[in-house]
């Protein structure tokens, strides 16, 4: 697949302290062995980042510990030059399956509004200009139609895409998407890339966990390579590469299968 | 029935009607903090904190005894088991998060123990000369004999207190009980506002001791709740229903324990709750047992009507004599199973309304529409007049159906 228009530069020297998110040194730990060891990380703005790694590489546990939804045993994270803490309202997160409870009493706009409770806060009752944009946010997902159905009574492609819808509702500069293309069907992989590259149109910064190697290059600008440490991070250009990949899936990967992926490259 | 009513109207006394409208806002307290409760699903949790509060009025009594106070000083008592309830909550807590043990484990080991504790302290209270009358087992399943005024007061402060905060948190502890990940990706802090929640039905609970006691007030916070679930599918309609029907329990709960010498306050409420949730469960619209058992009725009429005009229209057979008896039923068929000149039409019009529908499958682009083929939503409700024209003409005309 030929590379899009509109993928970004990188100048020589990104400012690493002002990039949208930075990790340092982080690790975690599910009891007593690392599930991500002392990763070091750094992902460009306006564009997006693709983590790539084998099942149980750490991918969304790098994530959860970045955004502070599980402990870090060391390390920092820096969003935007700031500490994490400070630049909350900064962020959106899409998880991977979202462990919620789907017989709550919740409607699918009463989840996107979840999105906006941070920025109206205890007291404030939302505005009728918030409930319009939480059903615009469904609609640029497609799901305009199922506002009132109560959360459970949804597809599993069809709940992603509300949990999508809720984050945009944030109206973040940094989205934290957790495979967002996990069990959609083709037609809504293209919508929601359209949505993602609306969003990196906008000037937003997006990371998002990816498994499908085959998209990659299509999709993303930047990549991160990691199975518990970091094995490569860089432009798609320079980073995804047959080695990097050998390095980051072992022999699970077949060597035919790689160098297909890498000379499908169109550059 | 005449002391029931005056009960209900307050007029069965002073004493009667400070425990109607104690009763109601207790009610409507433990209603509306419950909902979270139920929603979080920590009913057994607050279960233990209220067994943790024994202890507490023991070793409160004791103290003020000690002290060479009467030792029935309501406030002393209630603020004595707020603190070992809400020791015997952190105790649960850090027990799960300590240990490899789950949290039914860590309650049933912090509710055993304290509620142990606090018997052998009741009784060791009896067999002091000053705890003769101390009246400390009314704890256990609540009493209204002496209720006071300040009594009261005690609830009604309380319990606006513990209403406000709900109304307050209900954003927050609404996002813990839904996705507590993602409240914690925005940076709510998930621990405290579980806390805050706990801490709530904590006070709810120990101002609810007098008139409840420590056993029953767990049915207080959660049949509220589990009743109002039958009435809506948003959370924050669940929170002032359940708020409404626990109020309403207590009301009448206390109205009818009035009405008669030997109904005992607390349980009579208890039992009022589950009344009235046997009746939503029964009777609620949409998600009542009654009204899911006539809509799915409903709905296989709909399928098997639907399913014997096709076959009427391709001239199969009908088996099923469920369908047989429904086309027959609606004149669609003679007794004989011929189609009626009304079957044969409305055989005939869904034969092409099928047909309609391939077609559109085929050029309608938009799969947001043409995804709305379930086998029963008439065409007519996707498309407009316009494209249904023009899938009959790339039809052709409409061909008879036979069946004469
Ligand atoms: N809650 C947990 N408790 C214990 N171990 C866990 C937990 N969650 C993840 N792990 C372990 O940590 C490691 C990394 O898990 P993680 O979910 O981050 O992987 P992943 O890269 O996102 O995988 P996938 O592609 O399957 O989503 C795995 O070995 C997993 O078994
Ligand atoms: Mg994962």
């Amino acid at each position: 697949m030929a590379a899009q228009d509109g993928r970004v530069t990188y100048p020589a020297v990104a400012s690493v302290s002002d990039a949208p998110l930075t990790v340092r040194g982080v690790t975690v730990s599910y009891g007593e062995k690392p599930a991500v060891f002392s990763v070091d990380a750094s992902f460009p703005a306006k564009a997006m980042s693709a983590i790539i790694g084998p099942n149980g590489a750490g991918k969304s546990t790098l994530l959860k510990a970045s955004l502070g939804v599980i402990p870090r045993l060391s390390g920092e994270v820096h969003v935007f030059g700031q500490p994490i803490e400070q630049a909350r309202d900064r962020i959106a997160y899409v998880p991977q399956r979202a462990s919620v409870d789907w017989d709550f009493p919740t409607t699918v706009v009463d989840v996107v509004q979840m999105g906006l409770y941070r920025k109206i806060g205890l007291l404030r009752r939302l505005s009728g200009q918030m409930k319009a944009w939480a059903l615009e946010c469904l609609d640029r997902v497609g799901m305009a139609d199922f506002a009132d159905r109560q959360i459970g009574q949804l597809s599993g492609g069809q709940q992603q895409r509300v949990f999508l819808a809720r984050a945009l509702a944030q109206d973040a500069d940094l989205y934290l998407l957790d495979e967002p293309f996990a069990g959609v069907d083709a037609a809504t992989e293209r919508a929601i890339i359209d949505v993602l590259e609306l969003l990196k149109a906008g000037g937003k910064a997006l990371v998002s966990v990816h498994h499908d190697l085959s998209t990659v290059r299509e999709y993303f600008d930047h990549v991160f390579l990691i199975n518990v440490r970091r094995i490569a991070e860089g432009p798609v250009e320079t980073a995804f590469t047959t080695e990097n990949l050998q390095a980051t899936y072992g022999g699970r990967l077949a060597a035919t299968h790689l160098d297909e992926l890498s000379l499908a490259r169109g550059v | 029935m005449q002391p029931f009513l005056n009960a209900l109207l307050l007029q069965a006394g002073y004493n009667a009607t400070l425990v109607a409208v104690g009763a109601a806002l207790l009610g409507f307290a433990a209603g509306s903090s419950g909902a979270f409760l139920f929603l979080r699903k920590r009913a057994l949790v607050s279960d233990a904190v209220a067994h943790a509060t024994l202890p507490g009025v023991g070793i409160a009594f004791i103290l003020m005894v000690s002290l060479g106070g009467e030792g029935r000083s309501l406030i002393g008592l209630l603020l004595g088991s707020a603190v070992t309830a809400w020791i015997g909550l952190l105790l649960i807590e850090w027990i799960t998060r300590r240990t490899r043990l789950a949290e039914d484990a860590a309650i049933g080991a912090v509710l055993g123990v304290f509620f142990g504790v606090g018997i052998v302290l009741l009784t060791i209270i009896q067999s002091m000369s000053a705890g003769r009358q101390a009246g400390l087992e009314g704890f256990l399943l609540g009493s209204t004999a002496g209720m006071l005024f300040q009594d009261a007061v005690v609830i009604a402060v309380g319990g606006s207190l513990a209403v406000l905060a709900t109304w307050l948190m209900r954003r927050p502890m609404t996002l813990v009980a839904f996705d507590s990940e993602y409240a914690a990706a925005m940076g709510y802090d998930v621990r405290r506002i579980d806390l805050l929640m706990m801490g709530l039905v904590m006070a709810v609970t120990v101002i609810g001791l007098k008139l409840v006691g420590l056993i029953l007030i767990v049915a207080m916070l959660i049949i509220p709740a589990v009743t109002a679930r039958f009435w809506t599918e948003r959370s924050n309609r669940v929170i002032w229903i359940a708020g409404a029907v626990g109020g309403a329990s207590g009301y009448l709960g206390a109205a009818f324990s009035a009405s008669a010498p030997a109904l005992p306050t607390g349980p009579i409420i208890v039992l009022v709750a589950a009344g009235i949730f046997v009746l939503s469960l029964l009777f609620a619209p949409v998600r009542g047992v009654l009204a899911a058992v006539i809509r799915h009725r409903r709905f296989q009429a709909r399928v098997h009507r639907r399913q014997g005009l096709l076959s009427l229209a391709a001239q199969h057979p009908i088996r099923e004599a469920y369908t047989l008896r429904l086309l027959r039923r609606d004149g669609l068929v003679r007794a004989d199973g011929v189609p009626t000149q009304t079957g044969r039409a409305q055989a005939a019009k869904i034969a092409r309304d099928e047909r309609r529908w391939d077609v559109a499958r085929e050029v309608h682009q938009d799969v947001g529409l043409t995804g709305r083929y379930d086998g029963l939503t008439p065409i007519e409700d996707v498309f407009t007049a316009d494209e249904i024209a023009d899938f009959d003409r790339r039809l052709g005309p409409p061909a008879a159906v036979g069946g004469a």
